[in-house]
């Protein structure tokens, strides 16, 4: 025998399931006024410092049909590379936004202040990018991944580095389609799958 | 900004795999490539903060919280409590907790849910909290009915509450169900069956707690939830280079 450790496990995950929409977003799930606020209707305020984006994208089956209940998370730092409640962050990023994909058309819509750079534990500056989180039915753990932007410089990035494959470190790389605005899919399973974190 | 260190690596056998034969949606929703693993960074250590401003008076109580107090939904009256903990069995103060359920007669209001058991028309069907400083929540509701849903020819989800859990950062996000003790649908739920380890799955149903419940008002259930927990224990120190 040996001494008990005293930890705990983690609580087991289960699907958000196809309602999850009058929970975390009972507006949008034609629930208006459940709650005088809601959570996470836009990542910044007004006068946010740094360029404002639009990223627009997509959540792919494996059989390359498009989600049409996915809700989906995001979290960031600000347009310095600053997280909110750090010294100086600028205080009109929240940092935290909900959204879903459209119900007719799949297709989600990001508008937020493109993230900055930052330092990591070690000295490791991360290039810039948007943590997602992501469930729907059918999906029994949230799975988390990231946007980065093609047009920053990518190349000393701690995570992306350790993508063996380099064409998978690609499905992290938002596509730009013109000024201010990229394009991201997720591709939950098939060819292009995107990568998922386990951080 | 305080550096709370690295998070603890997270256990996937606790978790239900992605892969679920029975849970036939997951079969094409289902990553088949192996996670990219990495120790955390400043971005899953850190997250959002919910202050108590954003919480009304009657966000945790779902009896009464769709008709603003005026009439109370129908059912079962019951008490959900318990703590939110991390995995080093320190209490996780302001964590906000979202939760969702059908009626009592096992209807959710989303437009998607066509099922006939009637709408209640004082039941929305949500509430949210943010637990004390000892990591302790409360909500008032209705026990969830049962219902049938389209997966094999005749499945029927056990009673259930969905609880969504905001912990201090964003690699600490979890979605869970809690499910009641006793239901003898949970044994044949493909959807609780995704849980893999039996040990784990009881840690998702609530027992009945007779210490909480109120004479003549409601049934108590208790429903505590772990967190990932962090790999130091010592707070105040910063990231370097912070
Ligand atoms: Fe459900």
């Amino acid at each position: 025998m040996v001494q008990k450790l005293a930890t705990l496990a983690e609580t087991p995950s289960q699907t958000a399931g196809p309602y999850v929409h009058i929970g975390l977003m009972p507006t949008y799930a034609g629930n208006a006024g459940s709650f005088p606020q809601e959570i996470g209707a836009s990542p910044v305020k007004d006068d946010v410092k740094g360029q404002m984006i639009e990223i627009v994208g997509s959540v792919f089956d494996g059989t390359g049909w498009v989600l049409r209940d996915a809700l989906i998370e995001s979290w960031q730092c600000d347009g310095e590379g600053k997280f909110p409640g750090q010294d100086g962050a600028d205080p009109n990023v929240s940092g935290h936004c909900r959204f879903a994909v459209d119900e007719a058309t799949g297709e989600f819509r990001l508008k937020t202040v493109k993230p900055g750079s930052y330092m990591g534990r070690g000295g490791v500056r991360s290039a810039p990018h948007i943590s997602l989180w992501i469930v729907a039915r059918g999906i029994n753990t949230g799975l988390n991944t990231r946007i980065y932007f093609e047009d920053e410089d990518n190349s000393g990035d701690p995570l992306l580095g350790r993508i063996e494959q380099r064409p998978r470190a690609e499905t992290l790389i938002a596509k730009k389609v013109a000024d201010g605005k990229y394009r991201f899919d997720i591709r939950l399973q098939g060819e292009r799958e995107t990568v998922f974190l386990d951080l | 900004m305080r550096d709370l260190g690295p998070l603890i690596p997270r256990n996937h056998s606790v978790h239900p795999a992605a892969y679920a034969e029975d849970y036939k949606t997951s079969v094409t929703r289902s990553p088949n490539l192996p996670l990219l693993s990495m120790e955390s960074t400043p971005s899953e250590e850190t997250g959002p903060v919910f202050g108590a401003e954003l919480i009304g008076e009657l966000d945790n109580n779902l009896i009464l919280n769709w008709s603003k107090g005026l009439a109370p939904a129908v059912g079962e009256r019951i008490l959900v409590h318990g703590r939110v903990l991390d995995e080093n069995c320190r209490p996780v103060p302001n964590a906000l907790l979202e939760i969702w359920q059908a009626n009592a007669g096992g209807r959710y209001r989303h437009v998607k849910d066509t099922y006939f058991a009637p709408l209640d028309p004082n039941f929305g069907g949500c509430g949210r909290t943010l637990t004390d400083e000892s990591g302790y929540y409360e909500f008032l509701t209705i026990r969830p009915g049962a219902y049938p849903w389209p997966n094999r020819a005749n499945d029927w989800r056990p009673m259930h509450i969905h609880f969504s859990i905001y912990g201090q950062s964003f690699g600490q996000r979890l979605v869970t169900q809690m499910y009641f003790e006793g239901d003898p649908l949970i044994a044949h739920c493909p959807i609780a069956a995704t849980v893999r380890d039996r040990s784990h799955l009881d840690r998702l149903v609530a027992p009945l707690d007779l210490s909480k419940s109120r004479p003549l008002d409601y049934l108590a259930y208790k429903f505590d939830i772990v967190l990932r927990g962090r790999r130091q224990t010592m707070f105040e120190n910063r990231l370097e280079g912070m």
